[in-house]
């Protein structure tokens, strides 16, 4: 659907009878299916959390555990996040700019922690990291525990988060050119110079958008943590946890305040997620006006 | 590259480097959890494997989630192809807002998910008099196992199709219309044959999101061995009982399930690129 000069330029929004049919259909089940399956449980949450009252919330986040798990969940996923973005940079890089053998391998298995089930990945990994696992074996001499401490949750995150941060650097620098750092070379840049100058500054919004990705699936991942974690209250109690604690002890309006919490930081990485591209577009729009 | 002038490419120790780097991000973190599964799995002996599969609650188990995603298949590719229609093919308010909304899946809680549903369905939730009033049992029974799965695996399909069928565009679908072609012959025949691929893709995603989906199920599950369990669950239990030659064996079973859809994707994706979305084809 191209749109004419013509059309951009008509003042006034005229609509054109859409031959196609459908569309009352589509959208209308479509509402309905989204209404009933996500927005209806998700306005459920919303009500009763708004039901709570001050004293109601007062006593859930006076509550040290409750904080606790709140520091954890959300500085866990953040470093989590960091590293995964880093760690993304490196694969991307490497899968869309060298050749090597096993490429196309290394390529397939990016996905692989976005396939695996989280329970299979939570003991897997407590399996490996745990004081006679393949690894915890070696670095647990050395002082550096991973299961049930605060890196072994980290660990998790990184792993469940590393597709997300891979996956939106890759398409951005396949779709780059080599123009821009070639004319920066020509103009005498470093190697260096030209990658942080020019090729970075390109892949910042996908690194941004994989950060808030991987942030938003690592402050709700229950499934790969809980095995590694060791789950001790005040130390490796991650929040949404503690949500399904709360609600085992009966204590609806303790979980309700916790899911409201992490909610609204799930609300909070979808809208910077879908700002982000607009953001930059308008900065490059003003860039290239001002320049 | 190794034609590349070197102004435009780093030292070959450097990509050498890098590469190995990169390969060892990987191997530590994706590939080793993976050989664990298959060494814990198989540790024992294949016998060992093999009856920690065939117990009636590992049967029930894998049963279960065979239903659940059996289930949450269809209903979302459905739904996500109505929903992709009337997004990519007509223009109306609020279109950006949608587009948003559908992506909360993605980024809320699985156990927040399951909280939800408890709030509508448990015993103190909004539908808990009508619900006991007509003896509808949804939680701690499959229907809350489904409508959780059906929650965490909504986007998917709907979030393939969008991308694909906006890069498409209408031009043969209002060819068809503008030769005479009815509505439903018009979907059947031009529509769909363009999608499948693409569709396909959407579903293989979401199926093995539906599968291995734990953290919302968890919390309407109720845990009742054999009828409520599902397969990640059942892992959960064997693994806290420390039987742990078994909760390998059924991590083994859906570590498979899982590459299998990894090796249909990657199919996907050398074979018919050009009808996917353009986000998955260049690889």
């Amino acid at each position: 659907m191209t749109e004419t000069a013509a059309d951009l330029a008509a003042p006034v929004h005229r609509p054109t009878p859409n031959p196609l049919s459908g569309f009352g259909l589509g959208l209308g089940l479509g509402m309905a299916w989204l209404g009933a399956v996500v927005l209806l449980p998700l306005l459920a949450l919303s009500v009763r959390a708004a039901q709570l009252g001050g004293d109601g919330w007062l006593r859930v986040l006076r509550d040290d555990r409750v904080l606790q798990s709140l520091k954890l969940s959300f500085g866990a996923a953040f470093v989590a996040a960091s590293v995964a973005s880093l760690a993304g940079i490196l694969v991307a890089w490497v899968l869309v700019r060298y050749r090597f053998p096993g490429r196309r391998l290394l390529d397939a298995l990016v996905d692989l922690p976005f396939a695996l089930p989280t329970a299979v990945a939570g003991i897997a990994l407590t399996a490996i990291y745990s004081a006679n696992g393949w690894i915890g074996r070696i670095v647990e001499p050395m002082g550096l525990k991973i299961a049930y401490t605060p890196v072994g949750i980290v660990l998790a995150l990184v792993f469940i988060g590393l597709p997300f941060a891979v996956r939106t650097v890759q398409p951005i620098l396949e779709a780059m050119g080599r123009e821009s750092e070639e004319a920066a070379a020509s103009l005498g840049a470093s190697r260096f110079t030209a990658l942080r100058r020019v090729v970075f500054p390109e892949l910042l919004p996908g690194l941004l958008t994989g950060f808030s990705l991987a942030f938003a699936r690592g402050l709700g991942e229950y499934g790969s943590v809980i095995f590694i974690a060791g789950n001790l209250p005040y130390k490796t109690e991650i929040a949404p946890l503690l949500v399904t604690i709360r609600l085992e002890e009966y204590d609806y309006n303790g979980a309700i305040a916790i899911a409201a919490l992490l909610l609204a930081a799930s609300f909070a990485c979808l809208v910077a997620i879908n700002a982000i591209p607009l953001l930059f577009a308008h900065e490059r729009r003003r860039r290239h006006r001002g320049e | 590259m190794a034609n590349d002038p070197s102004s435009l490419t780093e030292p070959r120790w450097l990509r050498w480097l890098l590469i190995a780097l990169a390969v060892l991000v990987m191997g530590v973190l994706v590939v080793l959890p993976l050989g664990m599964v298959l060494v814990a799995a198989f540790g024992d002996g294949f016998r060992a494997w093999w009856s920690a599969l065939a117990e009636p609650d590992a049967r029930a188990a894998l049963r279960l989630t065979l239903f659940t995603v059996a289930i949450v298949l269809p209903i979302n590719a459905v739904f996500g192809l109505l929903t992709a229609w009337a997004v990519t093919r007509f223009e109306f308010r609020g279109k950006r807002l949608l587009l948003a909304v559908l992506d909360l899946p993605f980024a809320v809680s699985p156990v927040v998910a399951g909280l939800c549903l408890v709030l509508l369905f448990g015993s103190h939730g909004w539908f808990a008099q009508w619900l006991a009033a007509h003896e509808v049992k949804i939680l701690f029974a499959r229907p809350g196992i489904v409508l959780a799965t059906l929650f965490i695996t909504f986007p998917f399909v709907v979030r393939e199709l969008i991308p694909l069928m906006q890069q498409q565009g209408a031009e043969e679908e209002l060819a068809a219309r503008s030769l005479g072609a009815g509505a439903w012959t018009m979907f059947f025949r031009v529509t769909l044959p363009k999608i499948r691929w693409g569709l396909l893709y959407g579903v293989l995603l979401c199926g093995a999101r539906a599968m291995g989906e734990f953290g919302a199920v968890s919390v309407v599950s109720g845990h009742i061995r054999g009828l409520t369990n599902t397969l990640p669950l059942h892992i959960e239990i064997l693994y806290n009982e420390f039987d742990t030659t078994a909760a390998f064996a059924a991590a083994s079973l859906l570590s498979g399930m899982a590459l299998v859809t990894l090796l249909a994707k990657f199919w996907l994706e050398r074979a018919h690129g050009d009808a996917i979305a353009a986000s998955h084809g260049k690889h």
